[in-house]
């Protein structure tokens, strides 16, 4: 298991307390999973994600992360609409181990652009993790 | 592995480290009002022969004996059992195991499971199979509510009413508390389910799944491959269940029609009546579907050194995962009888169970034949496995009477469970009824 200091965490996107991180890509979000939240789980085997067009809250659950070790929810960092899903993801889930931020897991279209500015900075997010 | 009382030595050995002298100081706080205070009232010991002759004088107070011959099938099928699986089902290592899953402990009974699985995903044609569920009846409202599941935010599932109605009343005791609602589909003049109009009926194009049993409680079985295009293009799921498994040694088994969960009771297979329990639930469904199984799952591994191993696979769907997400709150399976059911499969084979269901079929195409020659009626014409409902010209009432002096029990009245159909039988003929038996009932009804 890494370090705090250890882990990568890009300073271009926003971090949720549930450890997601979403990307503003124009007039889309793409959502993933922090570093931290790879490193915890450890061998990603499965990844369950939601239809093209399911529609979400903030903070509701889109989706789970199975690993060798646990399963783990994932929520929504914003609201919004589903327009893509990593499908790369259903037969090499290991790619979030690999590099989480670039395997995003869902692309949506968000409902409203101010919840991006309530997210973590990568700063916030790893006081965050210190606690 | 066994599981032993303790000895005397342990029991003092506990107690001293609580402080306390005897069993009764450890029972001293539970009020006296609660406590018997006489002992068990239980007669004397017996000797073995007179427990022998208790037990007899016991069986011979029932109505339907040993010997009789029963025509009655319902969901609960008088088969013979095998010597072969009795005696292998009878041994401690599987008999007296209780839910021996650690893979260091019990790859003999883990290998058993799989081998169960495996036998049972050929015969039904499907590429999963779980290692058993409690029965048929709570298997169908597990596969409807793995159906909810995969179609997510659906309430609605449909169920025939040609589907036994026991089961019927467990899926209702299932679903109905969750908020879930469970629509009933009628039954046609041929005996089959109505599946017209599925798409544009208003108060179901909320469906997630639509179940049928095949062969229905009526005998008759269902256009599988209709049935199948039929509720896909309704965008639900297809459940199968069945009662009978032995049905698919003859017909197109459900998978290859197209279900995507089958599911059903597996006593035929070499499992004891027992007055209806325990039975066997089987239960599987096609790949995509795998992660929404309920159930515990034996998947084949290596170790270490690279040898074959067994294993419990893909546990993260069970409660001692994720309680609140998990597939289902069983945590066990039906060890013993899904063991049975394997090793009668094995014991027939892929031939002999052929076989078997053709037997089964000809004289079930048998009695049909001369009872309607002494007079009786078929009410549904479409096909039939080894069960079928006849209705007399006449009250059969007394004739049914008659044969249960001859020891035969000719078949189930169905006014109990389908008023509409009071005075007409439900008659099952197993590899277990003889052709003179048959003629002896023919010829009860011409009397």
């Amino acid at each position: 298991m890494k370090e705090l200091e250890e882990l990568h965490l890009p300073e271009d996107i926003g971090y949720t307390d549930d450890h997601e991180w979403a990307r503003l890509t124009g007039a889309t979000v793409r959502i993933g999973v922090s570093d931290y939240a790879q490193d915890q789980l450890g061998d990603i085997v499965f990844v369950e994600m939601p239809a093209i067009g399911d529609t979400f809250a903030k903070g509701d659950e889109f989706g789970t992360l199975e690993s060798v070790k646990a399963v783990s929810e994932l929520y929504m960092p914003m609201s919004g609409e589903v327009v893509a899903v990593n499908s790369a993801l259903l037969d090499s889930p290991e790619l979030i181990n690999q590099d989480p931020y670039s395997a995003w897991i869902i692309e949506i279209k968000p409902s409203t652009s101010s919840e991006y500015a309530q997210l973590h900075t990568a700063a916030s997010y790893l006081d965050l993790l210190k606690g | 592995m066994r599981y032993l009382p303790h000895t005397p030595e342990e029991i003092a050995s506990m107690l001293a480290t609580i402080g306390t002298k005897s069993l009764e100081g450890l029972f001293a706080t539970v009020p006296a009002d609660c406590r018997m205070t006489d002992p068990w009232p239980l007669p004397a010991p017996k000797s073995e022969w007179e427990l022998n002759d208790h037990l007899r004088q016991l069986a011979g107070t029932m109505r339907v004996n040993a010997d009789a011959k029963v025509l009655v099938g319902a969901g609960s099928y008088h088969h013979h059992i095998p010597e072969t699986v009795r005696s292998l089902a009878g041994r401690s290592e599987f008999l007296t195991a209780y839910t021996p899953y650690q893979p260091e402990m019990a790859q003999g009974t883990l290998q058993g499971i799989f081998e169960y699985q495996t036998l049972t995903a050929r015969l039904l044609g499907l590429d999963v199979v779980n290692a058993s569920m409690y029965d048929g009846a709570s298997a169908l409202a597990e596969a409807l509510l793995m159906g909810l599941r995969i179609a997510k935010k659906k309430k609605t599932v449909a169920v025939s009413k040609a589907i036994h109605p026991h089961y019927r009343a467990v899926v209702r005791a299932y679903l109905q508390p969750t908020g879930y609602e469970v629509v009933e589909l009628e039954v046609l003049d041929n005996g089959r389910t109505d599946l017209s109009g599925l798409a544009e009926r208003a108060d179901i194009a909320d469906i997630a799944a639509v179940a049928l049993q095949s062969p229905n409680f009526f005998g008759v079985i269902e256009d599988l491959e209709a049935a199948a295009t039929t509720i896909h293009d309704s965008n639900a799921l297809f459940i199968t269940c069945f009662t009978e498994p032995l049905a698919y040694g003859l017909l197109k088994n459900p998978g290859q029609c197209g279900a995507d969960i089958v599911c059903g009771e597996g006593q035929s297979f070499g499992i004891a009546q027992s007055f209806g329990g325990p039975g066997l639930g089987m239960f599987g469904c096609k790949q995509a579907f795998t992660r929404n199984l309920p159930g515990r799952l034996v998947g084949e591994t290596k170790d270490l050194e690279g040898r074959r191993g067994y294993v419990l696979t893909l546990a993260t769907r069970e409660q001692h995962i994720r309680r609140e997400k998990a597939t289902s709150n069983i945590c066990s399976n039906q060890g013993i009888c899904a063991m049975t059911a394997g090793m009668y499969m094995a014991s027939l084979g892929g031939t002999g169970i052929r076989q078997l269901a053709r037997l089964n079929y000809d004289k079930t195409q048998y009695l049909k034949e001369v009872l309607i020659k002494a007079g009786a009626r078929i009410p549904f014409s479409g096909p039939v496995f080894n069960e079928f409902v006849v209705e007399f010209p006449q009250d059969f009432r007394p004739a049914y009477e008659r044969l249960l002096e001859k020891n035969i029990v000719a078949g189930l009245e169905l006014g109990a469970l389908y008023p509409h159909l009071a005075g007409r039988y439900l008659f099952c003929v197993t590899e277990t009824i003889a052709k003179d038996t048959m003629d002896t009932i023919a010829t009860e009804v011409r009397a």
